[in-house]
């Protein structure tokens, strides 16, 4: 506990100096990590004070519906010894996946890091939450959204990890049997209201925070590239700040581009030349995929540019065409393999069956013309202006 | 509704809309024009009603010395905007690729950068055509609101195309949302306008070419 | 960060050589920012993470690049390589993490790169540290001839 109290009170530049890391090392750290947060190296110096001032933060990370696929990507972070110090730099109070205790015990220390920490922890959601039936999904016996909600009342700042917890993701995709919503929904949804007044009581803390203003930054993606998750995570650890954000709300470092306008393949679509089908010559000379249904030019994530794997390779450059999985309503945003100009639907069984309906009403009308037009030859009407007007 | 939610719907639904409503406006007017039919008409044939419409319908494509001289504004740009029109959607390849999904084959495309530049001709083209028609008092006069309604939803699509291909603007998934609702508009106001000229032209031409061809005189 | 040649190879990955899209653009920047350094003094660095790079384009410019006469290994929270291009001025600098993964590449024109210079903090605490030590190398000596002789200072 005292322990705790202490390192809480350590910036990170004494935690390095205390761990006999020079400042050399540190300075290697910073340059990594203006790499990871995708700033330009001129940030560097910037990076090197603000990390020397920053304090150690607490962190609850909560998983909701997800598959955890967001916590693998994360731990796959393998700039390790970065990581290692991100990790020693920041206070992970909470985790499913990660932590060693369990039941009761975890939850104890959940409580315990709100009550310390109140206003001031950094809440990390992954996985959307159900609204239907609470019954779909709870943690110690507590529903997803009364967990949320709780926790969120005393966050400085929420990150919604992954397309589940962003834009609602897999459960999410029609026809949403639990009637899962994303961290952003939920807020706008039951943010106001807030908690039941009963488990807010049980933490015993003096202020009760409105979930309705916190401050949200979504980083989406099925899953997030590793080095975005610690990318955004380090931002904030670093200045304190939410980063720029775009109109999802997501950091723009990463996020401000679209996959198309920084494909490697690009050439290839500006000069015509595509892959007909996955194993053509095309495909083995590395064309263009957009034939393939790569949902690449409506897609905005850094996967072009920092790749997955430590910038091994990402989807397209190795022949699959982009998901968009960093979109939101992307599972249901019609075939992965149908180009972004082609219709969803069968727009040729429509025009056949619509054509066969309008040529018999077609008919219909022709003959109820012809019986006009005898009717009024037999009455001898006049023609006026209106009707050759019409 | 998110970006991507609008895309898939304009993708989808909207389509469908669209394309119902098109096919069947088109098929009924079409229709109700030819079941109107004609009197017959008794006179002897002196020459061939049919050689003299089909002859006509490519014949009238070329204008009269007389009507180009006076008009070779109005003309001229009507070819051109029109020929971009026909470049731009039928020869630039993602569009190719959404008829290959309706008709089940596809052509050959052209560069992209061509149809890109013959584009923005057609957009200029058609501005220059509606300061001319409302310059001009008499076509003023003329104008109705359904033409300068027609004027919008033929050049919407190009504007909103340009702009998707450039990608500026907007975010990508809206653009591109926005180029399809804007398609999806001129085929919902095609039937009950005057764009039916697309279809009636062709009957226009026949006809006039078979009454003349039927008296033996040219057209 | 790049994947080596066997890697393309062992996954059939096919790298064109006809186009190279990058690279010539790259070292026309690079060719620029030596000139800034040699009119202004200024340097730049060039982030190799932040640049969509096809498969076997880094192996290409790097190639080009080649090696000079300086090869410097850093070891410093993981190893890190610092080395002269065959082009005085245009520095690689390669950081790695402890297990040998690259977690950072960039490119720098400059006379020096920072991270090659002694830091003024590790420098106060190696001046603490020698002053320790000597102070240590006085005390020993003079224990055992404590008894021996009166008053000498060291």
């Amino acid at each position: 506990m005292n322990n705790k109290k202490n390192l809480n009170e350590q910036n990170l530049a004494d935690s390095l100096r205390s761990q006999g890391i020079s400042r050399r090392s540190f300075l290697k750290f910073c340059a990594a990590t203006a790499s990871m947060m995708a700033l330009p190296p001129s940030m560097i110096p910037a990076i090197a004070s603000a990390l020397e001032q920053a304090k150690r933060p607490s962190v609850i990370w909560l998983s909701f519906q997800e598959c955890t696929g967001c916590t693998e990507s994360l731990t796959r972070a393998h700039t390790a010894t970065i990581e290692n110090l991100i990790f020693d730099s920041i206070s992970l109070d909470y985790h499913h996946t990660l932590q060693a205790a369990s039941g009761d015990a975890a939850e104890a220390a959940r409580e315990e890091a709100m009550r310390e920490n109140w206003g001031k922890y950094l809440l990390v959601v992954d996985g959307s939450i159900p609204t239907l039936d609470m019954g779909y999904s709870t943690i110690a016996g507590m529903s997803n959204l009364d967990m949320f909600l709780e926790t969120a009342a005393g966050a400085a700042a929420i990150i919604s990890v992954g397309t589940c917890a962003a834009f609602g993701g897999i459960p999410h995709a029609h026809p949403n049997p639990t009637g899962a919503y994303s961290v952003y929904d939920i807020i706008k949804r039951y943010g106001s209201s807030g908690t039941d007044g009963v488990s807010a009581a049980s933490i015993k803390h003096n202020s009760a925070g409105s979930v309705a203003d916190k401050p949200i930054i979504t980083v989406p993606g099925c899953p997030p590239i590793p080095v975005v998750i610690t990318g955004v995570l380090t931002h904030y650890l670093t200045f304190g700040m939410i980063p720029e954000l775009d109109h999802l709300g997501r950091p723009k470092a990463f996020y401000g581009q679209s996959i198309h306008d920084r494909c490697y393949r690009r050439p290839f679509y500006d000069k015509g030349l595509f892959a007909e089908t996955f194993d053509d010559e095309g495909a083995k000379k590395g064309w263009c995929l957009y034939k393939l249904g790569c949902k690449g030019p409506t897609t905005y994530n850094a996967c072009a540019t920092t790749k997955w794997n430590n910038g091994t390779s990402f989807p397209i450059e190795s022949g699959h065409p982009c998901l968009g999985c960093s979109e939101p309503h992307f599972w249901d945003g019609g075939s992965f393999y149908k180009a972004l100009s082609m219709p969803t639907e069968d727009l040729s069984k429509t025009a056949i069956y619509t054509a066969a309906g309008a040529a018999a009403v077609g008919v219909a009308l022709g003959a109820l013309n012809s019986s006009k037009k005898s009717t009024a030859v037999a009455e001898h009407t006049k023609t006026t202006i209106d009707d050759l007007e019409k | 509704m998110s970006e991507i939610e609008f895309v898939s719907w304009v993708r989808g639904p909207g389509f469908q809309l669209a394309v119902i409503i098109f096919v069947a406006g088109v098929i009924i007017r079409l229709l109700e024009i030819f079941l109107l039919g004609r009197k017959a008409n008794l006179a002897e044939a002196r020459g061939s009603a049919m050689q003299g419409g089909l002859r006509t319908i490519f014949t009238r494509s070329i204008p009269d010395k007389g009507t180009l001289k006076k008009s070779s504004f109005k003309i001229v740009s009507g070819y051109i905007f029109h020929f971009g029109l026909l470049v731009t959607i039928f020869f630039y390849t993602p569009h190719i690729l959404f008829f290959k999904d309706i008709f089940g084959f596809s052509w050959p495309a052209l560069p992209s950068a061509m149809v890109d530049a013959l584009a923005m001709i057609s957009i200029i083209t058609l501005f220059a055509i509606l300061f001319d028609r409302l310059r001009n008092p008499v076509t003023r006069f003329l104008t109705t609101p359904q033409d300068l309604l027609v004027w919008f939803v033929t050049i919407f699509p190009l504007i909103t195309g340009y702009m998707a291909f450039h990608r500026t603007g907007l975010s990508a998934p809206s653009l591109l949302g926005l180029h399809l609702l804007s398609i999806e508009l001129l085929l919902v106001v095609f039937p009950f306008t005057k764009l039916m000229h697309a279809f009636t032209l062709i009957m226009a031409r026949w006809y006039n070419g078979a009454v003349s061809g039927y008296k033996g005189v040219a057209s | 960060m790049t994947t080596s040649n066997s890697v393309l190879s062992q996954f059939n990955i096919q790298s064109t050589n006809e186009m190279t899209w990058n690279v010539i653009p790259l070292l026309h920047q690079i060719k620029h920012a030596l000139q800034n350094l040699l009119d202004n003094n200024v340097s730049e660095i060039i982030d190799l993470r932040s640049i969509p790079l096809a498969p076997g384009e880094e192996d290409r410019l790097l190639e080009l690049l080649g090696t000079g006469e300086v090869q410097a290994r850093l070891n410093a929270l993981g190893p890190s390589e610092i080395t002269e291009t065959r082009y005085s001025g245009v520095w690689l600098i390669t950081h790695y993490n402890d297990e040998n993964e690259i977690i950072s590449r960039h490119i720098e024109i400059t006379t020096m790169p920072d991270i090659l210079l002694s830091q003024t903090q590790d420098m106060s605490i190696a001046f603490q540290q020698l002053t320790e030590l000597l102070d240590e190398q006085n005390e020993q000596p003079a224990q055992p001839t404590d008894a021996m002789t009166t008053g000498n200072q060291v």
